[in-house]
């Protein structure tokens, strides 16, 4: 299932976070050879997760991560705009109607119905909270995961070669991307609404959700 | 809208913001607006709508602790519409009917702000009517809402004491540059092809720099960027 947990209700879903923070580790440190801070447990943490962040996280059925990502809004810190400028042709971009997604992680089991999943859960949020678009920071096999799901970001620049290519990317809601979330990742859209309505609360009154 | 936002720019004082305030919450047709900050250095300003008296029972009963608004969005980012809060437990259903009798309103929108450096600051909405009629109300607004909270933010990041002059509005070369194509009459189409880039591209550029700007839209974005010399024609 999908949690959309901010980094001060993670202590509630201790198991869940630090296996995370260990896939996070597996992927940027050991997979991607990325240069991050793996501390003694085994866990990947930056100074962007002391910022509060809103995580969306794929819960395995024994309770582990299976696949996260990380968001933060554009008009406070944001890591595309202290370190990845260059990719974005020196522009910092700034809006309340854009949220950065970072650390986008999959765990080694995972497969592209997860990365479905994830994608289609970033959709719902858009939906809720009226964010237009998700800039994000991934790598060369994450793009090859975008791609083979049917959401491709559209690329703003690249810096490296090989699988340690690194990019910035924009995702925009539309509802055909939508629709093909859903067919890959087989998650209905009433589930993943319900999930979304778990975290954050029911604002349609019933009459209204029917009209 | 944009007179509001024309004024809000000249705003030099907290009076001036009350005032704006009062003009912002007739302009939703709503029945209170308020906007309150906690600066980089733990200072708090409001400015908004809501009957003095009310804003005295508040700090008297020390309600900060439990207002579910104040709760669920401190720390947070993303808007609320107080519906989706949890309004359970006889302390917090005691002060809602105490907001309801100094007529806060039944109804209400919150929209956190995060700016740089540790600032802060909620921007509500609020409103006495039915369920669908709020619902349809937040639907049509929700996106003006979220700019009109960080419109009044970018006014009071500016009133920070220790902020840097010119820290504020920065365009980057490449938003100069979009901004210029625009002024002179481009399609987007044509600024998109001309600096190379997808037109998706080009949207998020361009409402970077209408944020940057404390903009309504595109055209007012281009027309401030002129006003303020940031691009020549």
């Amino acid at each position: 299932m999908i949690r959309y947990l901010y980094a001060d209700e993670l202590h509630r879903h201790e198991r869940l976070a630090r296996s995370m923070f260990r896939d996070r580790a597996s992927q940027f440190a050991e997979r991607l050879k990325w240069p991050v801070k793996v501390d003694l447990h085994g866990e990947e943490r930056d100074q962007y997760d002391l910022l509060n962040p809103l995580y969306v996280i794929w819960e395995r059925p024994d309770g582990l991560h299976g696949g996260s990502m990380r968001f933060l809004p554009t008009t406070g810190r944001t890591m595309t705009g202290e370190h990845f400028l260059h990719l974005t042709d020196g522009v910092h971009i700034q809006s309340p109607l854009i949220w950065e997604c970072t650390r986008f992680c999959l765990s080694d089991e995972a497969g592209p119905r997860i990365a479905a999943a994830l994608m289609q859960a970033g959709s719902e949020l858009m939906r809720g909270h009226g964010i237009e678009h998700f800039l994000g920071v991934f790598d060369a096999p994450m793009e090859r995961v975008y791609r083979a799901i049917g959401a491709s970001p559209d690329v703003l620049g690249s810096a490296g070669r090989g699988r340690a290519r690194t990019s910035v990317g924009l995702w925009a809601y539309t509802p055909e991307a939508k629709a093909k979330l859903i067919a890959r990742s087989g998650i209905s859209q009433e589930l993943m609404r319900l999930w979304y309505v778990r975290s954050f609360g029911r604002a349609e009154s019933a009459k209204s959700a029917v009209a | 809208m944009i007179a509001i936002l024309e004024a809000l720019e000249q705003a030099s004082d907290l009076a001036e913001l009350q005032a704006l305030s009062e003009r912002m919450r007739d302009y939703f047709g709503v029945d209170h607006l308020v906007y309150h900050w906690v600066s980089g250095t733990g200072e708090q300003y409001g400015c908004g709508t809501y009957d003095p008296a009310w804003v005295a029972r508040y700090l008297e009963k020390d309600y900060l602790r439990i207002d579910p608004v104040v709760q669920s969005c401190y720390q947070r980012f993303h808007p609320v519409d107080w519906k989706q809060l949890n309004w359970s437990g006889k302390p917090v259903r005691d002060f809602q009917r105490d907001a309801m009798d100094h007529g806060v309103g039944n109804q209400g929108f919150t929209v956190p702000v995060r700016g740089p450096s540790g600032q802060f600051a909620i921007f509500t909405v609020s409103h006495s009517c039915d369920d669908c009629t709020w619902h349809a109300f937040i639907e049509n607004n929700r996106r003006e809402l979220i700019l009109a909270a960080h419109y009044f933010n970018q006014k009071a990041l500016e009133f920070e004491p220790d902020r840097a002059p010119d820290a504020a509005m920065h365009l980057s070369p490449r938003e100069v540059d979009a901004m210029t194509f625009l002024a002179m009459g481009y399609s987007r189409a044509q600024v998109a092809d001309t600096l190379s880039i997808s037109e998706h591209t080009l949207r998020v550029y361009i409402e970077s720099a209408r944020h940057k700007l404390g903009a309504a839209n595109t055209t007012h974005a281009v027309a401030r960027s002129l006003q303020q010399g940031l691009i020549i024609v």
